[in-house]
């Protein structure tokens, strides 16, 4: 392996973007992101907006998805909802992945002490399965979205820590590595310089499926009543208001599921195709 | 065998450690005073006093952690304050429901990934690896809050095949162990397929098709049984999943588990019962997870000799 440089980022890029499942992902993404950016815009309704006599009624020309329980307006809340999805699942990346960047790199490159007990507390954290952690810290410190992306980040940096540490144990071995060490480079450019640059693929990639798993877990516990608070029109909290008049109104919790699986396969999709476009290995 | 079983049970003592910390320290987090947050604001001084002498809270933090680890070290978790039943009772009533739920998604997750797992890597780039591809895609991005009211919707609701919820007979478990096992299996299916896919362009599987073994039985004889340890420890990983999975499961379907039971608790702010049942499926977790390495050391003895 040698260091990579902006003909290899070329090839990268044309390799993704003949993945169609990919291109196909990134659309998906790129128009959810203009959604949200744009929801105060687009959306023809207040989100919260309460319209009693009109509760759970179906689609119409007004109302293109249809009303909720409290004769909101179904398609304005998915358009508002989508700024909450897309605010946790980056959010939560960017600060898993700052605390995941510093204990790897200090972990992986500097070894010794450090690492173990670093090690020791990923397996101590690992031990709290899928999003049980994040129920119990949003159970007692109360729903919100700060409260989620506290509770998310406070387990999610690990995976990305243990990523990041063995990547930069492996690269720091590398002959390019030496050869930096060799000519008196100081430790920390040569990681900063050498080691971080060359270790990012697979980080990239895991971050993309973070981004994916960032904004299940929020519906998650949003749909548990322990994410954002309500009336936020959280796509989670949709499906559990809806799901109570599935035989009278299916769509409730149609509209939202369908925008969550779309937007986690897209993210999952961009994801396959970062992999195969990298070469990085599971 | 037996070394390896002590030194990865010695290395399991200060994650046990660590867990208990964080469990113990959850009851810390709450902002402001948990005895008002649990009584409401209503409760008369009394009460309060009362229950803040029987959650402890009245002690020095460093007196509280020393009690609760003596009385984890008896089997004692505390009492629940709504039903005022030891907490370990209510947990330990709950479990096998949780367990069956557990035990029958695998089976689902199993039933499934295996068959399109060995027949995706046999056929690959064939319209039926495409197809499976599609279906683990869909499995992986489809959440479990979202597949259990659709399934609801159409086998209950429009066919009326299975109850939409509660517990007691078969009929009760299918939509639940669907809902669990869906995403498990596409987590199955392409660990399965890519490690069999490995596993074919080896040595000693082209040298079973030399024999004059056909492609199938080469597979499925020699290629297939080592293709499925990286599966296990997957399989054995995603059983915690499982259970931290049966919050929201349990809670769509009514189903009486442990994972209802958290929810119940978070609503009645029943801290105590809170720490329990978050104690006891981290604990549950790391059990299964040394169970799995176990038994992964006892299939590949490379393993165990490292």
């Amino acid at each position: 392996m040698s260091e990579r440089g902006p003909a290899s980022r070329g090839r990268i890029a044309a390799r993704f973007l003949r993945h169609r499942g990919a291109a196909a992902g990134l659309a998906v993404v790129a128009a959810l992101l203009l959604v949200a950016l744009l929801a105060p815009l687009l959306s023809p309704f207040d989100p919260n907006a309460q319209d009693l006599d009109s509760g759970l009624s179906g689609a119409s020309a007004s109302h293109w998805l249809g009303q909720d329980k409290l004769g909101r307006d179904l398609l304005s809340r998915l358009l508002h909802g989508s700024r909450i999805s897309v605010s946790v699942g980056l959010g939560t990346v960017a600060v898993s992945l700052s605390i995941g960047l510093l204990a790897g790199c200090a972990s992986g490159f500097y070894g010794g002490r450090t690492d173990h007990l670093f090690m020791r507390l990923c397996d101590v954290l690992m031990a709290f399965p899928g999003i049980l952690l994040a129920i119990a810290i949003t159970a007692v410190l109360g729903p919100s979205l700060r409260n989620v992306l506290i509770a998310l980040s406070l387990l999610g940096w690990v995976g990305y820590a243990r990523l990041i540490r063995a990547q930069v144990m492996k690269v720091k071995e590398m002959e390019f590595v030496e050869s930096a060490r060799a000519s008196g480079s100081p430790p920390a450019r040569i990681l900063v310089s050498h080691v971080l640059p060359n270790a990012l693929s697979p980080i990239i990639v895991e971050s993309t499926f973070g981004i994916a798993r960032a904004i299940v877990a929020e519906a998650g516990l949003s749909f548990l009543g322990l994410g954002v608070a309500p009336p936020a029109p959280s796509w989670g909290a949709m499906i559990n208001e809806g799901r109570h008049f599935l035989f009278v109104a299916p769509h409730v919790a149609a509209v939202p599921g369908l925008a969550i699986m779309a937007t986690v396969m897209a993210f999952n999709l961009i994801g396959d195709g970062l992999r195969d476009a990298m070469d990085v290995r599971d | 065998m037996r070394r390896y079983l002590l030194s990865r049970m010695a290395q399991l003592v200060p994650v046990v450690f660590g867990v208990v910390t964080i469990v113990f320290l959850l009851i810390h987090l709450i902002p402001g005073d948990p005895v008002e947050i649990m009584l409401g604001e209503s409760a008369v001084a009394a009460q309060k006093e009362e229950l803040r002498r029987d959650l402890k809270l009245d002690r020095p933090i460093a007196a509280q952690y020393a009690e609760f680890l003596g009385g984890l070290a008896t089997g004692d978790l505390g009492v629940s304050f709504r039903s005022r039943e030891p907490v370990l009772r209510e947990i330990l009533s709950r479990f096998p429901a949780t367990l069956l739920l557990a035990a029958a998604s695998l089976l689902v997750a199993v039933s499934i990934a295996v068959p399109l797992g060995i027949l995706s890597a046999m056929r690959r780039r064939s319209w039926l690896d495409h197809l499976s591809a599609f279906l683990a895609m869909l499995g992986l991005s489809m959440p479990n809050f979202w597949l259990g009211p659709l399934l609801i919707l159409v086998f209950s609701i429009h066919l009326g095949l299975f109850p939409v919820g509660g517990y007691g007979t078969a009929r009760h478990l299918v939509l639940p162990a669907l809902t669990m096992g869906t995403g498990m299996a596409a987590i199955l299916m392409r660990m399965l397929r890519s490690s069999l896919l490995e596993e074919i362009h080896r040595e000693y599987v082209r040298a079973a098709s030399a024999k004059g073994l056909s492609r199938r039985a080469a597979v499925l004889r020699h290629a297939l049984g080592n293709s499925l340890i990286p599966v296990l420890t997957v399989l054995g990983l995603q059983f915690g999943a499982l259970l931290a999975g049966s919050v929201i499961t349990e809670t769509i379907f009514s189903w009486p588990g442990i994972g209802r039971l958290t929810i119940q608790a978070i609503d009645a702010r029943d801290y105590p019962l809170v720490q329990g049942c978050v104690l006891f499926i981290a604990l549950c977790t790391v059990a299964v997870n040394l169970a799995t390495d176990l038994l992964y050391s006892r299939l590949d003895p490379r393993i165990r000799y490292e």
